[in-house]
């Protein structure tokens, strides 16, 4: 390919949301030469959407958080199959991060004390939130964003051409990681403008990708969520560790129908909001699972005190940790005691005054006005479970953020796994995007320092280059819209919010038929921007994600965080000892089991053992943590 | 309750393109961007918009919709009389690359030509402590969500292709102006260099960008009006110039 834009970076970022902005400054720091690549424009990455905040034990609110608090809540939240080291350093780096933020011009919410703020979340035992409003994910991916202007300014000064060291290239799909001699050497896409190809050379590539919700009917997630790191990874031969975890949201947006699965912040719940069935039932009382029962307030009485009283009082059950609040939804709504349009009831207006919503809930208020002619100020909203966040992801070393198996390969961010366990607590994802987003930037940085450069083969180029060119050379092929559409209803339907072993079965058998089909995709219209031609390329990384979530799905015969099964009902510690490692072997992707890191023990000293005897065997009890 | 939508949408390219009529069904409580994707998903396959949240919050899905500029995910359908033809057009101040989608670029080039935040080296993370009062007013202008409908609107830039390269848009006045108020921000001299570098002069006060605004960010009355007033003030006040080197707060440079 004699024409074929080319570049040279040290370390390639693929992805421009928390993580990978992230990830950038801190290899630019570091002195290398750093390529930012993402779809959509510069700014538009999921992280904008985040409303609630992000998690960090800094204490401003309660001066009885610490990091040790915070990691007891991520493991409690994760049901203890979150991995400890992920947990444990970023529980001990949040406040750092997101101070270093300020330090770049973000402007957090304030105490009267004039600290960042904090505001409570679910599954979090203090406030520990730092919060703009409820655009907290605009804040941090726009103060990121102008820190890298910064630094092309300064790059600017010091070599003349501000895009010397560090660049964006916006509005570019990543459709292949290039691997030479078993190790990382490039990736290869095309412009979305025109549809022309772009390699780009690097020793180290990091994947910050985001999530893959695109893959299901109801989703809080934007066209972007569609897996592409997932499947680029696998593909690359890195591992995907426990996918079968998926989080729903409890609280979805239900009417009108055009705005299903658009995400209600949990911060309405954590301002006071209450959730309630058609029979105005306060029915979360009934849902408090037994490891929770000590912690969460079993009668209304004390969870109304909580909101003046934190120490005397039990909290709310409305605060449960996500997947317990989306079980309890959705067993509502089956009963029969659900809302018109299938939802439930969520309602703020009773305990807060309109002023105040509208100054600390301002764009949930904007957005049922609207787009539901809901004002929340005076009515209750009605709410579902919507498919919110990937748990699983890439499989990674914790303290580099280096991808098992693939050498120069990294990925942080919701791509990566491992950190959350079975289940994220909400907020804990900013945090997570800056705690390893800059840990990947400088486990890069030091792969680079020691490797050289490694160049791309043409045979690589070219074998990228047709599978770009292939659903064009097809006609009178599959349509990719409808292909999307058909295998959102299989995963709606066969691998949601509650599974059994039949449905996933299933589940697999309709994936794989429509992974044959897709591969006989073709495509109207020319290169020029063509979401036709765009979505050919999603869909094949949504089937490679939905593959691997059922194969694990089926596989987990326990119900544990976002993973139900109506067949197996209860939580089982030796499942606990268990990840499931999603590899992909050119044709299909393969599951197995591998002992699940033990925890060690100065982290196994933090708990109370009669906790842990909830989650833990008796022999890992008796053992007490590995030395 | 599906109904039948009248949409003309605008086709084409840099080169060529113009207006095509379509029939689509709408839901109750669709917008725009809904039934757009219902084109795209039945009847042009390769029709090319930019979206992303889908719910008011990131500033992708902008174009004129009947020649005004909005957002497309927030536009409702039902607003329009039953009879009327909706007409959706890429936004006009910028170069079309495909059907509704621009080529924004401006926009990014002129935001790195803002200088940058500079912190006070003495403050160390964490030991920074600001009135909640005093981030309020640069946080109105962090609610900007870059949908550049403002930008579109704006005469000087619509209408004058030739003013692009001395004026940055009020977009960037209020990006400007924020950093200006932030209470820990240590550059001096922004208002003066918005006006001499960035084009605030030109800007002739019509209102039309805060009327466009998704985000209802007051860009006129709150950072383009009181940076041109104290601009004014301290071109010809060299007492409260010398001042705005002791104190950048109170003293306006
Ligand atoms: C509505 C909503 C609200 C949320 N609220 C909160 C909250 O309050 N607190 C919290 O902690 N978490 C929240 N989350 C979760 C959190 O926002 C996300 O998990 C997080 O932002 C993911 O960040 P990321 O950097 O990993 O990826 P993203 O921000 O998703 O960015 C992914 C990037 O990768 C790029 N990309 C993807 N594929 C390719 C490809 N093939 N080629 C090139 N580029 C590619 C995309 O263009 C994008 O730039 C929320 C999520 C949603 C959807
Ligand atoms: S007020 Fe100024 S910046 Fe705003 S549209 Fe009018 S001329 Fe443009
Ligand atoms: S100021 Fe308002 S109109 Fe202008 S880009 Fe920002 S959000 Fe859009
Ligand atoms: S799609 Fe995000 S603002 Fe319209």
């Amino acid at each position: 390919m004699a024409n074929l834009e080319r570049y040279k970076y040290d370390v390639v970022v693929i992805g421009a949301g928390g993580a990978g902005l992230r990830a950038a400054v801190e290899a630019r720091e570091a002195g290398l030469k750093v390529a930012i690549i993402c779809k959509s424009l510069f700014g538009k990455a999921h992280t904008v959407m985040a409303e609630g905040g992000a998690a960090a034990s800094m204490g401003n609110v309660n001066s009885g958080d610490n990091w040790m608090v915070h990691f007891r809540d991520t493991m409690r939240g994760g049901k203890f199959l979150n991995h400890y080291r992920m947990a444990e350093l970023h529980a001990k780096e949040s406040p750092d991060r997101i101070w270093e933020l300020e330090t770049w011009g973000a402007l957090f919410d304030r105490t009267k004390e004039g600290k960042i703020s904090q505001r409570n979340f679910g599954g979090h035992e203090f406030p520990r939130l730092a919060h703009v409003g409820d655009r907290t994910g605009l804040e941090l991916i726009r103060t990121m964003q102008q820190k890298i202007v910064a630094l092309q300014q300064k790059d600017g000064r010091d070599y003349g051409d501000m895009e010397s060291h560090i660049k964006v290239f916006a509005e570019l799909t990543i459709t292949e990681i290039i691997k030479e001699n078993g190790k990382v050497a490039g990736v290869y896409g095309y412009w979305r403008e025109n549809g022309e190809e772009v390699l780009f050379e690097a020793p180290a590539v990091i994947i910050a990708t985001g999530g893959v919700g695109k893959t299901f009917k109801i989703t809080s997630n934007s066209w972007e969520g569609t897996g592409d790191g997932h499947a680029l990874a696998l593909k690359a031969g890195a591992n995907l560790v426990d996918m079968e975890f998926l989080q729903f949201h409890p609280t979805g947006m239900v009417w009108p129908p055009s705005v299903r699965g658009i995400l209600v912040t949990e911060s309405v719940r954590g301002e006071g909001g209450i959730l309630t069935n058609n029979l105005g039932e306060r029915f979360m009382f009934k849902y408090i699972p037994d490891v929770f029962k000590d912690k969460y307030a079993d009668n209304e009485a004390e969870a109304d005190r909580w909101y003046i009283d934190q120490d005397n009082n039990r909290r709310p059950p409305e605060l449960l940790p996500r997947d317990e609040v989306a079980r309890a939804i959705n067993s509502e709504v089956k009963a029969g005691r659900g809302s018109e349009h299938g939802g439930v009831f969520l309602d703020v207006s009773k305990r807060i005054s309109a002023e105040i919503i509208k100054k600390r809930l301002p764009s949930m208020w904007h957005q049922f006005y609207e787009l539901a002619g809901v004002d929340i100020t005076k009515e209750a909203m009605e709410v579902g479970p919507t498919c919110h966040y990937v748990m699983g992801g890439v499989e990674v070393e914790p303290d580099t953020a280096a991808a098992v198996g693939v050498p120069g390969l990294f990925a942080a961010g919701e791509v990566a796994g491992g950190m959350h366990g079975s289940n994220r607590l909400g907020g804990n994802s900013l945090s997570d995007l800056l705690v390893f987003g800059r840990r990947a930037g400088m486990g890069a940085s030091e792969y680079v320092k020691k490797s050289g450069a490694n160049p791309v083969s043409e045979s690589s180029i070219k074998a990228a280059a047709e599978r770009i060119e292939a659903p064009f050379s097809r006609s009178g092929g599959e349509n990719s819209y409808s292909l999307h559409a058909e295998l959102q209803e299989v995963t709606h339907n066969l691998v949601g919010i509650i599974r059994t072993g039949e449905e996933l079965k299933n589940a697999i058998e309709k994936i794989a038929g429509i992974r044959k089909r897709s591969a006989n995709v073709s495509v109207s219209g020319g290169r020029k921007f063509n979401p036709g031609f765009h979505l050919a390329f999603d869909l094949d990384n949504m089937l490679l994600v939905a593959e691997s979530t059922a194969k694990s799905a089926i596989k987990r015969e326990e119900s544990r965080g976002g993973h139900t099964r109506d067949d197996f009902p209860g939580m089982n510690s030796k499942w606990r000892q268990v990840n499931h490692i999603s590899s992909f072997d050119g044709n299909k992707v393969n599951v197995r089991e591998q002992a699940l890191p033990a925890i060690p023990k100065e982290l196994f000293d933090l708990f109370d053992v009669h906790e842990l005897e909830k989650y833990m065997t008796t022999e890992e009890i008796a053992k007490g943590g590995s030395k | 309750m599906a109904r039948k939508l009248k949409l003309r949408i605008w086709r084409g390219d840099a080169d060529n393109g113009g207006l095509q009529d379509v029939v689509v069904d709408a839901n109750e409580g669709e917008v725009v961007l809904d039934v757009i994707h219902r084109v795209q998903a039945t009847q042009m396959g390769d029709l090319a918009v930019r979206w992303n949240c889908k719910a008011g919050k990131c500033g992708s899905c902008s174009m004129e919709i009947n020649g005004k500029p909005r957002l497309a995910c927030m536009t409702q359908v039902a607003a329009y009389g039953d009879d009327e033809t909706i007409t959706v057009t890429p936004l006009r101040a910028f170069p079309v690359i495909k059907d509704l989608v621009t080529d924004v670029s401006f926009n990014y080039k002129k935001a790195m030509e803002i200088p940058a935040y500079e912190h006070p080296t003495e403050l160390k993370p964490g030991e920074a402590r600001m009135a909640q009062i005093d981030v309020e007013r640069s946080q109105e202008f962090r609610k900007c969500i870059e949908c550049f409908l403002c930008q579109d609107t704006c005469h000087v830039i619509r209408d004058h292709e030739e003013n692009k390269k001395s004026f940055a848009g009020p977009r960037f006045f209020i990006r400007i102006a924020e950093l200006d108020m932030h209470p820990l921000d240590r550059l001096r001299n922004r208002k003066r260099t918005a006006q001499e570098e960035h084009g605030l002069g030109m800007c002739n006060i019509t209102k039309c960008c805060t009327e466009v605004c998704p985000e209802h960010i007051r860009i006129t009355d709150n950072a383009i009006i009181p940076m041109k007033e104290r601009v004014v003030d301290n071109k010809y006040d060299p007492i409260r110039w010398l001042g705005s080197k002791i104190r950048k707060r109170e003293g306006m440079e």
